[in-house]
Formats: structure tokens, C-alpha cells, sequence
């Protein structure tokens, strides 16, 4: 079943600004699909349009077979949201939040208070919960976001940047959580401008530019149409002549660190050999990007859009 | 069709609203009890005794209706303006509109909070009031009704101020510039026979003379204005405010692009 079906999903704003171009997407249930795209690409629109915080321009949108225009709350009721900006009251405390979200979704006060001990427990801010939510810390509020969504069990959990500004252990912890509720059954959506994060989590991927969807396809799929991947060398000693080896690019950073480009026919394997011959001795190695961030550059220069 | 989820929401949004205005109750309920006392001190028992009787009544028992009143349309108003606004500038509104609820749920959670208010702030200021005059209620009933249909109408006000809203300044041009000046000329402190005829026919274009004058009624038994006009008036512009009110939360104004 599909969770999320999009069709000819079209958006443009009152000031003229066409956010979304007749756009297609399909995320089947269980899924970890992530939607990426520069800033102002359209993520955050569609995101909007299917959690019924903007009004659509025309087009479709199914969840798990509930029409968006036919049955909004139906669709609602399936949906959870982390948005990216904070947006809960910075003057209430971290359970009455928590809590008064499950009664709007209908949810009665004693099995709400429940369902809201259980979500800050997992998320680690239960010792929090008397706090007015402003006092807690960045990473702290995006946890409180998560448990908030989560409190009436949606089906379908979309998530904004959900890591955006908290420190490496967090986004890591947070990692691990949502992988076991995605292995639990909940599908999940996700944006997000850390690309190692999209390739750890996601088994599906597709990138919108300019309102326009340009790769929707499986993870493994995507990162299979890269042709290289580029490494950081520290050798040992200096060499005078920088050797030419067969499908690889080197450049010269300083005198003991290379970066090469490693064309995925010639192999790493074959690079290390050709420098064992050479008498050359690697002592540390390193990938300069993710092979997605690499993609990901590429396919929006082929849109005409440069990073560089 | 009205589910039991969204009486659960709807319970849940009340509940929000009247904690809000509770937990801040030095903002939201001392200082409409400081206001009315200092006007039944100074209109009602200083200058009111020079005045005389209007309408065959001490000025003072003429006035406190009105100030009654006065005390809840302005709390009405003011806690759904502040609070959905609020709402709307911390973006938390978001997470109403996310959840499975019709905007009449929302609506009507809003207008509970302000009617609340509303009627605690009428009934403490009632309770002021019988310190400095000897009021008989002559139809107890009839002012709890008024004080509800007032705190609906000016929580729909409220709501609709707060919808337009884009900034703190727009929450407090409509009450400073168009809800006092009705207040104050809908006969708190005069009655409206003392105007030349032409001042009477423009005043009765304004909905918070027909207010004051039934609830007048309510408590002294007598009325400039026939009760039926009264209540049809108010009866008209509840309905109109609800309508208009709901087709902007419906249609997302203000809060949804």
C-alpha cells in the first residue's frame, strides 16, 4: 500500500512565486524515504501542502488511500509532523504540550497523559517535562518536537530537518530512534541537508529542484550511477614526480597529502597497488564527501544550478 | 458530523484557554476589578452623587450595568485576540491545523476561553460593585444569558482582529480606536434620551447599546429599547461574526498560504 501518493501536485503562492510545478511521488508504506532539494527547492511546500498547513494550487494528494479534498481528517489522523522551525508555545510546559497535542487529535485526557509519559520517556526528555519548553536546550526542543508527533501514533511520521543544529551525539541518538520506530512499521519522510544522514537512514530518495522532482528512485540505485569517489591520502614522504595512475586524478594538496579521484572501474584496490609499487606509503585515508553529496551536486548542475 | 474526537478537542482547547488566562491572572483578571472600582469610586460615589438620578435611578445604580458589561466585552475580546494571535506569532496555531479537527471545533474553543473570561470578570466585578451600591438583580437569568451572548459576539470580534492581525500594533488599534469609543457612546454612563434625536438614530446603529440596554434590563427592570430589538440585534451580529469568522479559519486567512 502506498502511504503517500502524490499527483501533479502544483503550488503557487499569492505573491506569483510557482513553488511547485506539477510534481509526482510515491512512498510506499514502511518506508525511510528521503526528499532532498536545495533551500527554496520545494521540499518544505510539499511537506506543508500534504500536512495541510498550506492550501494547494491544484493536484492530489492520497495517504494511505485517504483523499487530502475528499477526507482531511482521515489524512490527518495518519500524519505526524516535526516541522523545522520550533513552533510550540515557548510559554508552556514540556508535558502540557505533549498531552494537549493528543487532545487534538481526539485523544482523552488519561490515555493522552499515558501516551505522553511513553513519548518523552523515549525521547529522553521525560526529567524536562515540568520545564516551560523554552528553557530547554536546541536539541532538547527538536526532541520535544519528535515526541509531540508522535503522541498519537501516526502512521506516516514526516520529518522537517528534524537534526538541524544539534551536536553529533544527538543527531546520532536520534538517528538509532527513528530507524527502530521505521523498523516498528511507522513509514517516514525526510528533508534534510545532511546527506550522510539521508544515506545512513533512507532506502528511498527522491531530490526536487526548482519545483521539480529530478530523481526519484531507491537509495542503492542512486548511489550506483556515481563513477567515482574521491579520497584524502596522507603519504609518508614527499616525491618529486606525482605518478600517473590509470582511472585515477590526483591532486596535490600539500606536499604529503593527495586528493584522488578514484574512477569505480579502476577500484581502490588497484590505486593501492600501483602506489605499493611505487614505494609510496599511505599512513591515513579519508572520503573527502559522501558519494550522495556528490551526486546530489551533480544532478542539480545538470539543472543549471552551481554550487561552485 | 460531531465526533467524539472532536469534543475531546474541543474540551482540550477550552481547557488550554482557561488555564492561559488563570495562570496570568494579574494581567487578565485584577485589572478590569482595579478599572470598575476606580469608576463606581469616582463616577459612580464622587461625581455621580452631584449628577442626580437618570432615569429615576442613582446615577450609580444606572452606571454599573454598563460597567459591568464594559468590564466583559473587553475581557472577551482581548483574551481570544491576544491568545490566537499568540498562537499565530509563535506559529503554534500549526499544531491545530495539523490535527483532525474542523475549524468550528477550533472556533468554538476559542470563543469558550473568551466567554470564560468574560464571565468570571462580570461576575467579580458584579461582587466590586456590591460594595458600593445596593444592587438588586431583577432578572438573575436574563444577565447570565447577556453576559454569554456578549462574551460570544466580542470573542468572535476578537477573532476576527486576530485573523487580520500581522503585527502586536494591529491587536490594539480595533480595541483602542473602535471598541471603546462604542463602549463608552453605547450608553454606559448616559441614556440615550438625553441625545438630540439625530445622535439617538446614529446611536442606534451601534450592536453595544442594544447590549447594555438589555442588560439593564436585566438587573433594573427597565430599558431604552424594546427587549425583543435587543436580543435580535445582538442575535444577528453573533451570527454574522460566527459566519465570517468561520469562513476565514476555514479558508486558512491569515494562517495558511
Amino acid at each position: 500500500m502506498k502511504a503517500l501518493e502524490i499527483k501533479q501536485l502544483e503550488k503557487c503562492y499569492s505573491n506569483g512565486f510557482v513553488a511547485l510545478k506539477g510534481i509526482d511521488l510515491d512512498v510506499q508504506q514502511g518506508d525511510f524515504f528521503a526528499l532532498l532539494g536545495a533551500n527554496g527547492a520545494g521540499k518544505s511546500t510539499t511537506i506543508g501542502i500534504v500536512a495541510s498547513l498550506v492550501n494547494k494550487t491544484s493536484g492530489s494528494v492520497t495517504v494511505f488511500g485517504h483523499d487530502l479534498d475528499k477526507d482531511p481528517e482521515a489524512v490527518k489522523r495518519c500524519i505526524g509532523l516535526v516541522p523545522q522551525e520550533f513552533n510550540f508555545n515557548q510559554f508552556e510546559d514540556v508535558f502540557d504540550i505533549v498531552v494537549s497535542q493528543a487532545g487534538y487529535y481526539g485523544i482523552p485526557r488519561k490515555k493522552a497523559v499515558e501516551r505522553a509519559e511513553i513519548c518523552l520517556k523515549q525521547l529522553e526528555i521525560w526529567d524536562k517535562r515540568n520545564e516551560p519548553s523554552r528553557e530547554l536546550s536546541g536539541g532538547m526542543k527538536r526532541r520535544l518536537m519528535i515526541a509531540r508527533a508522535l503522541v498519537h501514533e501516526p502512521k506516516l511520521l514526516i520529518l522537517d530537518e528534524p537534526t538541524a543544529g544539534v551536536d553529533i551525539e544527538i543527531r546520532r541518538s536520534m538517528w538509532a530512534f527513528f530507524k527502530k520506530i521505521n523498523a516498528a512499521g511507522t513509514t517516514i519522510i525526510l528533508t534534510t541537508h545532511y546527506l550522510e544522514e539521508a544515506e545512513s537512514l533512507c532506502r528511498h530518495i527522491a531530490i526536487i529542484n526548482r519545483g521539480e522532482v529530478i530523481e526519484n528512485t531507491d537509495m542503492k540505485g542512486l548511489l550506483a550511477k556515481s563513477s567515482e569517489e574521491i579520497f584524502v591520502l596522507n603519504i609518508e614522504n614527499t616525491v618529486e614526480t606525482i605518478p600517473v595512475i590509470p582511472g585515477c586524478s590526483i591532486q596535490v594538496i600539500d606536499g604529503t597529502t593527495w586528493q584522488i579521484s578514484v574512477q569505480k572501474e579502476a577500484g581502490i584496490h588497484a590505486l593501492f597497488n600501483e602506489l605499493t609499487t611505487l614505494g609510496i606509503k599511505v599512513t591515513g585515508i579519508r572520503n573527502e564527501s559522501n558519494r550522495l553529496e556528490q551526486l546530489f551536486l551533480k544532478l542539480l548542475a545538470q539543472k543549471g544550478r552551481n554550487y561552485d | 458530523m460531531i465526533r467524539k474526537e472532536h469534543l475531546v478537542a474541543l474540551q482540550t482547547i477550552t481547557y488550554k484557554e482557561t488555564r492561559r488566562f488563570l495562570r496570568i491572572w494579574v494581567q487578565t483578571l485584577l485589572p478590569s476589578i482595579i478599572t470598575t472600582t476606580l469608576y463606581f469610586l469616582i463616577f459612580g460615589t464622587l461625581i455621580g452623587s452631584r449628577i442626580g438620578q437618570m432615569k429615576g435611578y442613582d446615577y450609580m445604580d444606572f452606571i454599573v450595568p454598563g460597567l459591568i458589561l464594559m468590564a466583559v466585552i473587553s475581557n472577551a475580546y482581548s483574551n481570544v485576540v491576544s491568545s490566537f494571535y499568540g498562537s499565530k506569532f509563535q506559529h503554534n496555531i500549526e499544531e491545530m491545523i495539523v490535527a483532525p479537527m474542523p475549524g468550528w471545533v477550533i472556533l468554538t474553543g476559542y470563543i469558550s476561553g473568551g466567554v470564560l473570561r468574560g464571565l468570571i470578570v462580570g461576575v467579580l466585578v458584579t461582587v466590586v460593585s456590591l460594595f458600593f451600591t445596593d444592587l438588586k438583580i431583577a432578572h438573575p437569568v436574563m444577565m447570565i444569558v447577556v453576559f454569554l451572548l456578549t462574551g460570544i459576539l466580542f470573542s468572535c470580534a476578537g477573532f476576527i482582529n486576530a485573523v487580520y492581525a500581522k503585527s502586536f500594533d494591529d491587536i490594539s488599534i480595533v480595541p483602542t480606536f473602535v471598541l471603546t469609543p462604542l463602549i463608552y457612546l453605547g450608553g454606559v454612563f448616559y441614556s440615550i434620551d438625553m441625545l438630540p434625536v439625530f445622535w439617538q438614530n446614529v446611536s442606534l446603529l451601534n450592536p453595544v447599546l442594544y447590549m447594555i440596554d438589555v442588560f439593564r434590563y436585566s438587573i433594573l427592570g427597565e430599558s431604552d429599547i424594546p427587549l425583543r430589538y435587543g436580543f435580535l440585534v445582538i442575535g444577528l451580529f453573533i451570527l454574522s461574526l460566527l459566519v465570517i469568522s468561520l469562513r476565514l479559519l476555514n479558508k486558512g486567512v491569515g494562517i495558511r498560504d
